[in-house]
């Protein structure tokens, strides 16, 4: 069955192996031994790909195939599924998966990752973003400004960005008041063009320079930015609906981290009111 | 139709096992049909009880015939030590090792925000009402050693902590027979910090 699979790729011109840099997005168990792989490349976007025998203890894949793991892999060109032949981790995100803050916050970044990408469709930037923010979960205590950076980048990388200068309807430029922000026309509306739209939202003066500065600058910039408990709620609201909205369904790792706040089981550095 | 009613459905009724495909549903009916009436009703009879019998131990939710389940009624063990663990298939192979004497804990499933499952689809409230009394001197978390596993095991440590219970975790190391070139480097990392006197 091999040599046929090879000879059929014989003719493509590519060659049978190839060698990436990999972010183990999430895993599924295929049959008693093999896992199917998630993954996330900077030259491919994101593959699936087959683990073969990681699920045996003493496995070479097991470890170094598990979600939240930055790996260095080599895959052989499968007739379906590529076939993960090695797989050489570059970094497993210790201070990440030691807490379960940062831990379930990773999980939210890999389900957003999952969800808004097609497979092979590359995006290099936007794997450098997801490397990025992985380090920042480990180096960093402010997981918010973390989660909203990365989900201002990402929906920039891939044609979401919310248009927060001019009003989407009437084009005029936004005045410092409460304007509107509308999922649907995604973007920002004057008063006057949001109080007709329906589905729109008012959006704080703060909240608006906030999410233009971070959607234009970089991460040392939008970490200076100091906020009160109720502009971080603000954000994360417009955000995840704006989410919502894209995907047409909850983020599901979102109630999980509700549950979390809810009770305080943040890091003991982390705290918020 | 080419196949017999009662064959066709058997074959459909194997065919929905996992790892069973349509021809290994065909050959199984086929081989029961051959096979001597006993044996066949031995397997119906077998399936039936499974099904009739089989339910969750009160305490520790361990699947089992009898309330409470075998582990549970046993005056010999250490009642004040529980194992938790994912699955109901992960006590027989703790038990294989022999070195185990405490009861059980089963939370029948891991937590994986990204599929919602969160605490309250498992029987983590359950958990922590067998802790309140007292009785209880030291929890192993025996969750699996993979990302889901470990998320359980350090949500659990925020609830057990404050009630003063000593916690332990299932040491992690490497597998026998492995190879320490190719073991992963949060493997390989704890096994050195957790390394003992030889």
């Amino acid at each position: 069955m091999k040599t046929d699979v090879s000879s059929k790729k014989v003719g493509t011109g590519k060659s049978r192996s190839y060698q990436t840099q990999a972010i183990i997005i999430k895993q599924t168990k295929l049959g008693e031994v093999d896992k199917i792989v998630t993954i996330y490349t900077p030259e491919f976007g994101k593959l699936k790909a087959v683990a073969k025998g990681a699920c045996r203890p003493g496995s070479k894949l097991g470890g170094n195939v598990e979600p939240l793991t930055h790996s260095l892999m080599m895959l052989a060109r499968g007739r379906n599924l590529d076939i993960i032949t090695q797989s050489q981790t570059i970094d497993v995100f210790p201070a990440l998966k030691n807490d379960l803050w940062r831990t379930s916050c990773g999980f939210y970044i890999l389900e957003l990752i999952d969800s808004f990408t097609v497979e092979n469709s590359e995006n290099h930037p936007l794997f450098d973003l997801l490397l990025d923010t992985l380090h920042r979960l480990c180096q960093d205590d402010n997981s918010e400004t973390i989660l909203r950076y990365f989900e201002l980048h990402l929906l920039n990388y891939l044609g979401y960005r919310p248009q927060l200068r001019e009003c989407v309807i009437c084009d005029s430029p936004v005045k410092p008041t409460v304007n509107f922000f509308n999922p649907d026309r995604g973007g920002i509306l004057c008063p006057g063009c949001g109080q007709e739209q329906p589905g729109s939202r008012p959006l704080s003066v703060d909240a608006l320079k906030i999410l233009r500065l971070w959607q234009s600058c970089d991460y040392t910039t939008a970490r200076r930015v100091k906020l009160g408990a109720e502009l971080r709620f603000e954000l994360e609201q417009v955000m995840q609906e704006y989410i919502k909205y894209l995907l047409q369904r909850e983020v599901k790792s979102i109630s999980w981290l509700e549950e979390l706040k809810k009770k305080g089981y943040l890091s003991m550095s982390m705290k918020i009111s | 139709m080419i196949v017999a009613e009662p064959v066709a459905k058997l074959v459909e009724a194997f065919n929905k096992l996992p790892g069973i495909g349509p021809k290994s549903a065909q050959r199984l009916a086929y081989y029961l049909l051959r096979s001597p009436d006993e044996e066949a009703k031995a397997l119906a009879e077998a399936i039936l009880t499974l099904k009739e019998r089989i339910r969750l131990c009160s305490i520790c939710f361990n699947i089992t015939d009898c309330e409470p389940c075998l582990i549970c009624q046993d005056k010999e063990r250490d009642y004040s030590k529980i194992c938790v663990v994912e699955r109901p298939s992960d006590i027989p192979p703790l038990e294989r090792t022999g070195k185990y004497k405490g009861v059980y804990h089963v939370l029948h499933g891991t937590i994986n925000p990204a599929q919602g499952i969160g605490s309250a689809e498992l029987k983590i409230k359950e958990l922590s009402s067998r802790l309140q009394d007292g009785s209880v001197k030291e929890v192993i978390l025996a969750t699996n050693p993979n990302l889901e596993g470990e998320t359980t095991a350090m949500y659990l440590r925020r609830i057990i902590l404050p009630l003063g219970i000593c916690i332990s975790r299932l040491a992690r190391g490497l597998p026998f027979g492995s190879d320490l070139e190719y073991a992963d480097d949060m493997t390989l990392g704890q096994a050195i910090e957790d390394r003992r006197e030889f």
